[in-house]
């Protein structure tokens, strides 16, 4: 069958074609092409995060019962890098607060953020629905009750350097977050089944946390309790060392494969007509998110909302691009969690509220609002 | 035009798929040949989308699907422009177009200089430059299944597969859609299988069609030889006639028989 061809509409697209595909055997790499900005991280938008994050780092080393003075901190944290000898204002005493409270603190709230941002971004990825989050698929609440476990019964599972209470959460996650995807790939699922999957997880999980709870005794129950609720109490580096591998190896693995959370945004068919295993590339994101997120919720218990509310605000400023949400909300969240831990040490002070009360008390009505805006079905 | 003595770049043998114990698709032999345009045709649950979507890969099926060289067909072989494509919220017509260079990346490689040049030049080709910034989802209908189709191009396999590409376009816009496919496979020397339901549009473009029913394939040849009104007017269930207008055949509905009295007067 011939087909005239002078079809009108596509002229000039056919005149394109010599000098676009067949042109540029000269080297060229300096000249623009429509196609960079595509999936950029722009420079300023990672500067400005930064110098936020570096902010809130100075206003919760300095906030606190014993107030200490900028100068002073900064003063002390160059003379801490090796081979730089500065004088500071600080006592000794001050010293030791910053060094052994204010800065561990400031740094677990940073990478406990930043994990569970990162975690939120990854979720909503692999799962194409935007308020997917640790917290709501029931990974923390799996999390949590592994870590009950190990915490408050010496369930043991740790093995070689991981230790036994990220270990027991591990499974607790993949446990819940398995569930939840199970549900959701069920006969009669929807975009929203997966987050009822994931909130009839959370209570399975929570009432047995409740139950194995109960079957403590009052002040073992009181300490598992405490850290349960989602706390950023740490005594010196401990936390950090926990969490830190933890962060570096699946922050990695998840900042590795921002791309094919792009690629998935079409759908698995799509995905996989383009060349992409979305199975497997679902599965190694979720093992990593999970396995952060219990890495996190061993060292500060339940903290819910950073994962949803971070990597949304990240979306609505800046990009769509996972390749742009992944890393801001690692920067991000972790300068979220560190601000609102402020917060949770000096709006009752000299006591203390549970940081995940904060979170919970911003993540709500962010959450409320973004249900009833009803951005919740579209991925 | 292709003839049946042309080498196959892909060979479906026996291909069958059933859901629930129904066959969808009953052991298709189908050869296609080097730059032909292949039409699929056949009424709705004829198999048409699962024939694709097996040839694609998106589905397990029985019986083998196989290049010219024997290997099951790849993403690089293959680009498949989909029925509703998905267009991510947010994403520019720009990123959207890189996706079709994922299967030439490596596992956790990124897009190279060369990647974001191949989909800058399809870009350029296919008028889109103004719309490079532009969300996809904020497309027309036309436009974004312009942008699907660069995406396929970006992809740069040797076969087009088509799925009910037009189903969505009104007719202004369908024409536009299946010239194009048309230049680009003559340009590029692409080999196109479509699955196409208007069959008016179908013989206009296509080399050959091939037409199912029932996951059977009944007939595949030149247009002029598949399109009989007695076999359509068979397997569509519904009386059909086949015209010749300026050369080009015309299926139509036929005239009714008895028609109700107040619409006696009506042009048919």
């Amino acid at each position: 069958m011939n087909v005239s061809p002078d079809a009108a509409p596509l002229g000039a697209a056919r005149e394109h074609a010599s000098s676009a595909i067949g042109g540029g055997g000269a080297a060229d790499a300096d000249v623009a092409l429509l196609t960079d900005g595509a999936y950029r991280l722009s420079r300023t938008a990672v500067a400005m995060s930064l110098l936020v994050l570096t902010l809130v780092g100075l206003i919760s080393a300095t906030s606190g019962a014993a107030g200490l003075p900028v100068g002073g901190v900064l003063a002390s944290l160059i003379d801490s890098i090796p081979l730089i000898e500065i004088e500071s204002s600080l006592s000794t005493r001050q010293e030791s607060v910053l060094f052994q409270i204010r800065l561990p603190r400031m740094a677990l709230g940073m990478l406990v953020g930043g994990s569970l941002g990162m975690a939120g971004a990854a979720y909503q990825g692999v799962f194409r629905n935007p308020l997917a989050d640790p917290y709501f698929l029931g990974v923390s609440a799996g999390a949590g009750f592994g870590a009950v476990l190990a915490l408050g019964f010496g369930l043991d599972i740790g093995w070689g350097p991981i230790d036994a209470v990220p270990a027991a959460a591990f499974v607790g996650a993949i446990l819940a977050v398995t569930a939840s995807a199970t549900i959701a790939r069920g006969p009669g699922s929807s975009p929203s089944t997966l987050l009822l999957g994931g909130v009839a997880m959370a209570a399975l999980f929570s009432a047995a946390q409740t139950y194995a709870l109960q079957r403590l005794d009052e002040t073992r129950a009181r300490e598992v309790l405490s850290w349960l609720f989602g706390q950023l109490n740490t005594s010196g580096w401990d936390g950090i060392y926990l969490l830190g591998p933890y962060v570096v190896i699946c922050g990695g693995v998840l900042f590795a494969h921002r791309r094919h959370l792009d690629v998935l945004r079409v759908g698995d068919d799509e995905a996989r007509a383009l060349g992409l295993d979305p199975a497997r590339s679902r599965m190694i994101v979720i093992v990593a998110a999970s396995l952060l997120t219990a890495a996190a919720v061993s060292v500060s218990g339940l903290i819910a909302f950073v994962g949803l509310v971070v990597p949304h605000i990240v979306r609505l400023i800046i990009s769509h691009s996972y390749r742009v949400i992944v890393p801001l909300s690692a920067i991000a969240g972790g300068a979220f969690l560190a601000f609102v831990d402020v917060g949770a040490r000096t709006v009752v002070a000299p006591s203390e509220l549970p940081v995940g009360v904060i979170t919970a008390f911003v993540g709500g009505p962010f959450f409320a609002f973004l249900l009833w805006r009803g951005n919740g079905a579209k991925a | 035009m292709a003839t049946s003595a042309a080498a196959p770049v892909l060979q479906c043998r026996g291909v069958a798929k059933s859901f629930g114990g129904v066959d969808v698709l009953a052991g298709i032999d189908l050869d296609v040949v080097a730059g032909e345009w292949l039409g699929v045709i056949g009424p709705n649950g004829a198999g048409k989308s699962t024939l694709l979507r097996s040839i694609v890969g998106l589905i397990d099926h029985e019986g083998t699907v196989a290049l010219a060289d024997g290997r099951p067909p790849a993403a690089t072989d293959l680009a498949l422009v989909p029925q509703t494509p998905e267009l991510p919220q947010g994403m520019s017509v720009a990123e959207y177009v890189l996706l079709g260079r994922t299967a030439h990346l490596s596992w956790l490689a990124r897009e190279s200089r060369a990647d974001r040049k191949i989909a800058a030049a399809v870009l350029q080709r296919l008028d889109l430059v103004r719309f490079a910034d532009r969300a996809v989802d904020s497309l027309s209908g036309g436009e974004a299944q312009r942008v699907v189709i660069a995406r396929a191009l970006a992809q740069e396999a040797p076969i087009l597969l088509l799925d009910e590409p037009t189903s969505a376009l009104d007719v202004g816009y369908q024409a536009d859609v299946l010239e194009l496919v048309d230049q680009l496979r003559r340009s590029d020397g692409l080999t196109v299988i479509a699955a196409m339901h208007d069959l008016t549009t179908a013989a206009r473009f296509v080399d050959r069609v091939a037409l199912l029913h029932r996951g059977r394939l009944e007939i595949v040849g030149p247009a002029s030889e598949v399109m009989v009104a007695d076999r359509l007017s068979t397997i569509y269930g519904t009386p059909l006639t086949v015209r010749r207008i300026d050369g080009e055949l015309v299926v139509l509905s036929a005239p009714r028989k008895s028609r109700p009295i107040h619409d006696a007067g009506g042009s048919s």
